[in-house]
Formats: C-alpha cells, sequence, structure tokens
C-alpha cells in the first residue's frame, strides 16, 4: 500500500456572494481556498500555517467533508472521495477525524461525556457492537489521561485542558489514521498547552497516526511538525520540511512571519532580523493578481502583479516557494 | 482657534510630581458570588517608574485584569471589592477619592488599552466622535476643534486616510487598525501611565509586530510608563523591562527581565519557561507543569502552588503562604525553596 494516506489536487472552495432576496444574483465569491496540492504520508505530522482568513479551517473542514470542495479532488487513501459511492464516502470518513478549536462549545453541554466520546459509534454502529461500547469509552478515557470513572459527567465539570482531552478522546473513538487539529491549543493557557501537546506525540507514537496539524503559533507548529506548509489568501505559498521553513524559509510572507514571531529569551532583543509588514492581508473576495503577496512585499516588481508565481523548487534550498525571487534569509538564528 | 491650543489639565490635589506615577501596595480585591467569595487578588504590590515598561505575567484567572480594573476604577461593583490596599498616584491614594475626583485621573493621567478593541468601542458611532468627545468632555473643546485633534491623533497611530476613516464606525476597520484606534483613544490626553491589558492576544503575529512596534515608539516619546498585562512570554521577552508573575491572585516573583528568563527563582515561573516551545530550538523537550490552576474560591492552604510543583515539602501546605523573599537585592521569590530552584550561577 502507498505512503501517502490523504493527497489534494487542486482542492477550491469558493463562498459565493450574493445580492437580493427573491431574484439572487452572483456577484462575486470569496477564495477561501483556491488550489490547494498536498501529500499527508503515514505516520508524519504536515503543520499548516497562516494568518486569519488564509483559509486554513477552511481547507480543514473540506478535509474532513464538512463542505463540498467546488473543484478539485481529495484522496483519502487513494480513493478519491468525489467519485466513490456515498456509502463508501462515509467509510472513508471513518479514517480521518476532527479536534476542533474551541473545548468549550464544541462538546454539547447537555450530553455527558460517555456520550459525547460514544457517540461516533451511533453513526458507525458497524465498528463496535453496543455491548462493548462503553468499555470502549473508558479505555479511550484512560488513553487520554482522564478518570474512566468520570464517563457519566459532563462537560462543566471539566477544565479547558481535560475539555480537549474528550474532544480528543472523541476524535479518535473510530480508530482512525489521520486526525485533523484544527487549532488545538489556542484557546488553553500556556501551562495546560503543553500538556495537550504532549497527548498529541504521545497518541501518535503509540498508535502511528499522521496528524495535520492547523495552527496560527509558529512554535507550536515547529515542536511537533515534520513538514509545514504556509498558507496565505487561499494559496500554499512555501512547503517543506521544519528544518526547510523554519532555517532556510525562502518566499518573503515566511519570513516576515517568522520574524514577527516573539522569542521569550531577552538577549536576543534588539539582535533580532525583524521584518514588520505595512498594511492589511487583502479581502479573499479580490485577492490582487499575479502573486498575492505583491501588496505588502518589500521585493515586489512588476512581473508580480502581472504573472502569478507558481510553487516550484527555484534556488538551492530545495523546497517549493512560489515567490518569483525566492532566496533564503535566516530570519530566526539572526542574531548572530 | 487652532487645534494645538493647550487647554489645562484639571488640577488634582495633593499631587506630589515627585512621587512615581504608579505605586500599587498590598492590594486585595474579592468578588462575592453565590458560590462564595473568590479572592482574585490577595495583595499585589508593584511600583512603576516613568518610561517603565512593567508586565504583569500570569494565566488566565490569577487576578491580573481584576489588578488592572481596580487600578482605574471600573472594578464592577458588586461583584467586585476592593477590600484592603493603596494605588497611589503620584502620592495620592485613588481609592479614598470619589469618583468625581477619580475621573480626573481616568483618562487624564492613567488611561487603559482592552484586548478586545471591538466590543471596547461603541459600535453605534463613528471612531472620530468617540475620539473628539474625550476632548469635549475633559478639555471642554468645540466640536470642531476636538473633531481636528481626533484626526491627528489617528495620524499619530499610522491610520492611513486618517482624515476620511475619522468618519468610519469601528466595524469598518481590520482587528489591527481597531487596536490602534483604541490606542489613539488612550494617548489622546497624553497619560502619564498606560496600562494595556492583553493588547495583542486578538491580533495575528505581524499585526502584532506592528502594534507593539508602535506602542513603543510613543511610549519612548512621552516617557510613559506602561503596564502590560499578558500570558505571551515571548511579548513580555523583548518589550518589558520589570516582570511580576502572578499566581492565585499573588505575585509570586518579580524580578528585572533577564533575570527572570535567566534564572527563574519560583518553581511556577520555571515551570511556565519550559512549557513553551521555542521557534528557534528543535527536538525540545517539553516538560508541562502538572494538574491545574486553583479555584478562587478555595485556594489551598500555604502556596498556592503547592499541589502542583515538585519542590514541595510540608512547610508549603501550611498557612501562612510564603512571603516574598529577598532573593537579591533587586527581586523577590514568594518559595521557601528558591535557592533550589534558581540554583547556582
Amino acid at each position: 500500500m502507498s505512503d501517502i494516506v490523504l493527497e489534494t489536487r487542486d482542492l477550491v472552495k469558493h463562498f459565493p456572494l450574493t445580492r437580493g432576496v427573491v431574484f439572487k444574483k452572483q456577484y462575486g465569491a470569496v477564495r477561501a481556498v483556491d488550489g490547494i496540492n498536498l501529500q499527508l504520508r503515514r505516520g508524519e505530522t504536515l503543520g499548516v500555517v497562516g494568518e486569519s482568513g488564509c483559509g486554513k479551517s477552511t481547507l480543514a473542514r473540506l478535509l474532513v467533508g464538512l463542505e463540498t470542495p467546488t473543484s478539485g479532488d481529495l484522496f483519502v487513501q487513494g480513493k478519491n472521495m468525489s467519485q466513490v459511492s456515498a456509502e463508501e464516502r462515509r467509510r472513508g470518513r471513518r479514517n480521518i477525524q476532527l479536534v476542533m478549536q474551541d473545548p468549550y462549545t464544541s462538546l454539547n453541554p447537555r450530553m455527558t461525556v460517555g456520550d459525547i466520546i460514544g457517540e461516533p459509534f451511533e453513526v458507525h454502529p458497524d465498528v463496535l457492537p453496543k455491548a462493548r461500547r462503553r468499555a470502549r469509552v473508558q479505555e479511550l478515557l484512560d488513553l487520554v489521561g482522564l478518570n474512566p470513572d468520570h464517563i457519566n459527567r459532563y462537560p462543566h465539570q471539566f477544565s479547558g485542558g481535560q475539555r480537549q482531552r474528550i474532544g480528543i478522546a472523541r476524535a479518535l473513538a473510530l480508530n482512525p489514521e489521520i486526525i485533523l487539529c484544527d487549532e488545538p491549543v489556542s484557546a488553553l493557557d500556556v501551562s495546560i498547552q503543553a500538556q495537550v501537546i504532549n497527548l498529541l506525540e504521545k497518541l501518535q507514537h503509540e498508535l502511528g497516526l499522521s496528524y495535520i496539524f492547523i495552527a496560527h503559533d509558529l512554535s507550536v507548529v515547529r515542536h511537533i511538525a515534520n513538514r509545514v506548509a504556509v498558507m496565505y489568501l487561499g494559496r500554499i505559498i512555501e512547503i517543506g520540511t521544519e528544518d526547510e521553513i523554519y532555517d532556510n524559509p525562502t518566499h518573503p510572507y515566511t519570513q516576515a512571519l517568522l520574524s514577527a514571531v516573539p522569542v521569550p529569551d531577552p538577549r536576543l532583543r534588539g539582535h533580532r532580523d525583524q521584518i514588520v509588514l505595512t498594511g492589511d492581508v487583502p479581502s479573499p473576495a479580490n485577492p490582487p493578481s499575479g502573486c498575492r503577496f505583491r501588496t505588502r512585499c518589500w521585493k515586489a516588481q512588476d512581473v508580480c502583479a502581472e504573472q502569478e508565481p507558481m510553487l516550484e523548487v527555484r534556488d538551492k534550498s530545495g523546497h517549493p516557494s512560489a515567490c518569483h525571487f525566492a532566496e533564503v534569509r535566516d530570519v530566526v538564528h539572526a542574531s548572530e | 482657534m487652532s487645534t494645538d491650543v493647550n487647554v489645562k489639565m484639571e488640577a488634582l490635589a495633593g499631587v506630589d510630581p515627585n512621587a512615581l506615577p504608579l505605586q500599587v501596595k498590598d492590594l486585595q480585591v474579592e468578588f462575592r458570588t453565590r458560590n462564595g467569595i473568590a479572592h482574585a487578588v490577595n495583595g499585589v504590590s508593584f511600583d512603576l517608574r516613568a518610561g517603565e515598561t512593567r508586565a504583569i505575567l500570569g494565566e488566565s484567572g490569577c487576578g491580573k485584569s481584576v489588578t488592572a480594573q481596580a487600578i482605574m476604577g471600573i472594578l464592577d461593583s458588586p461583584p467586585g471589592f476592593i477590600t484592603g490596599g493603596e494605588i497611589l498616584y503620584r502620592g495620592v491614594d485613588l481609592l479614598k477619592l470619589p469618583e468625581s475626583e477619580r475621573r480626573k485621573v481616568r483618562a487624564n493621567r492613567i488611561a487603559m488599552i482592552f484586548q478586545d478593541a471591538l466590543s471596547a468601542l461603541n459600535p453605534v458611532f463613528t471612531v472620530g466622535f468617540q475620539l473628539a468627545e474625550l476632548f469635549r468632555k475633559h478639555r471642554g473643546m468645540s466640536r470642531k476643534d476636538a473633531k481636528a485633534r481626533a484626526v491627528e491623533l489617528l495620524d499619530l497611530v499610522k491610520i492611513p486616510a486618517a482624515k476620511q476613516r475619522v468618519n468610519d464606525y469601528p466595524h469598518q476597520f481590520s482587528g489591527g487598525m481597531r487596536q490602534r484606534v483604541m490606542i489613539a483613544m488612550a494617548l489622546a490626553l497624553d497619560p502619564e501611565v498606560l496600562i494595556a491589558d492583553e493588547p495583542t492576544t486578538a491580533l495575528d503575529v505581524t499585526v502584532q509586530a506592528q502594534i507593539m512596534a508602535l506602542l513603543a515608539e510613543l511610549q519612548r516619546e512621552r516617557n510613559m510608563g506602561l503596564v502590560l498585562i499578558t500570558h505571551d512570554m515571548g511579548v513580555v521577552a523583548d518589550v518589558a523591562d520589570r516582570i511580576s508573575v502572578m499566581y492565585a491572585g499573588r505575585v509570586i516573583e518579580e524580578a528585572g527581565v533577564h533575570d527572570i528568563y535567566s534564572t527563574p527563582a519560583h518553581p511556577y515561573t520555571k515551570g511556565l519557561l519550559e512549557s513553551i516551545p521555542r521557534l528557534d530550538l528543535k527536538g525540545q523537550q517539553l516538560s508541562a507543569i502538572k494538574g491545574l490552576p486553583p479555584m478562587l474560591t478555595n485556594i489551598p492552604p500555604g502556596c498556592a502552588f503547592n499541589p502542583r510543583c515538585g519542590y514541595a515539602q510540608d512547610i508549603c501546605r501550611q498557612d501562612p503562604a510564603p512571603a516574598l523573599f529577598q532573593v537579591s537585592p533587586s527581586r523577590t521569590a514568594a518559595c521557601h525553596f528558591w535557592k533550589e530552584v534558581k540554583g547556582d550561577e
């Protein structure tokens, strides 16, 4: 069997903008995800980073099947999800589960923890006979570091970090191979974040999971990811291994993003190579022509407005980057 | 009349210009709730010099925002009550002033920036009106002059096309621009102390860098004292001069920024530093702090951190809580075992 568990080809999601109630007319579209190609290998963690509005959450929803793509293909374990039967698509979804961002709103307050974690079995009843479900839920609670005796408690009786563990247990219920984490730790306190990150790493090791880890916190992604994709306005603008992205970034946006992350070490103050970008992210309903980053880029030339740079290897850094003028600049270790 | 007319600041009795711009002494705040009394702030003290940046670092529920609200005099009461301590502005105890006098301090001398600019601004008035209101109420300016000052302020915080944008409503601004409006509003009356409560938490990193650079620049120009309330150890390392680390309503460590990061003397500070992933390190082990912060209605006896602490002994589990020990002439830590935690130089 192939080593690639998940693949997207030119995945696109446009949300139509309409005017009028009776005579609805479409006058544009928010191009949330605009042609994404990526591959997830067995057992690896692929980090997806980008600022708010870059389409990373829409990408997550597309991958788990919560949104239907406008065009493009999604392959889960080699099967094209838009061409298989509805029954097969349903089975395919078992293999890819989502851990959501906000542990306060993603758990139903009127269901007990046992019901929440057991609900996937209601949707996919052939996975486990009814009689064994309760024991399995307790096993899952134990796996994520919660007390199995708390199976009859309600979400409000748990803290934020514990709730996120419940969300993780629910995602694990159907023995998936792929877990999609959409900002799993950003709502948690610093001292709790590390507990959840360590848990995710432990589970990956024990169960051989593949992760897609979506986050805006670049430090967390560096810690957990093997490969990293950087998104800007619905496109991947640079992708590579963790070392390639963090030590040898070639796209100006990646460099600016990395240089903006504060490092918790006061000795580096004033010694870091900080690139402060001007302006805001343009609207995805009306992205700039050519390179989408050119309106904020200090390297922009005429060619950037005319020709959209493809995601390809351009220099000796060896990883693809969507910039005509891709060039390595080490912004993270620039202190020396 | 020109717009740069220097209208006199409202007078405040008893101000000693040589005293520190802000001193908090043994502040106590409690919330009387149906489930009992929550001790949100239990004896917080710190000083702030002119031009200095003091970071108050802590997790949610540690009392850092309540401290800020108490200083500003905007604590919701009930349920919140200040039960003890002093808040001194240039030697004047603000807690003893009547509300009418207090109003002369708020925004004039001590101003505040809130975390969520969208909910802090009034959605039904233009930002120009809201900025101009400050000058009309506090400085008695005419509508026209006040509006002109509002445009100057938007210019100051580098909002492009300030003249047009002054007539926009808050929802027409992006998150970063809205935070700039908040900063403009806080700086309008030239305060000596600025309290920033998580000013960049809701923003993306590239915008965060813009806002922090702007704040630093304005602070330098005006020699303003800044109290930065945050949980972000990265931001603190970049801008703070001195740091107060809070846990369960107490300051558990107080030191200069270099001391805190190189040789933390409290197990909680140390744990926090070891639990954050760093951008510039790879293959780093994260050692999480076990357990959860205590409920403020039910703080454990002795040191509030003892159930989560690897150094805890019997003495830590008994009242009174450890006092702030003098670690060096310029730093303190509230741990019986600070010597062991800090290690040898």
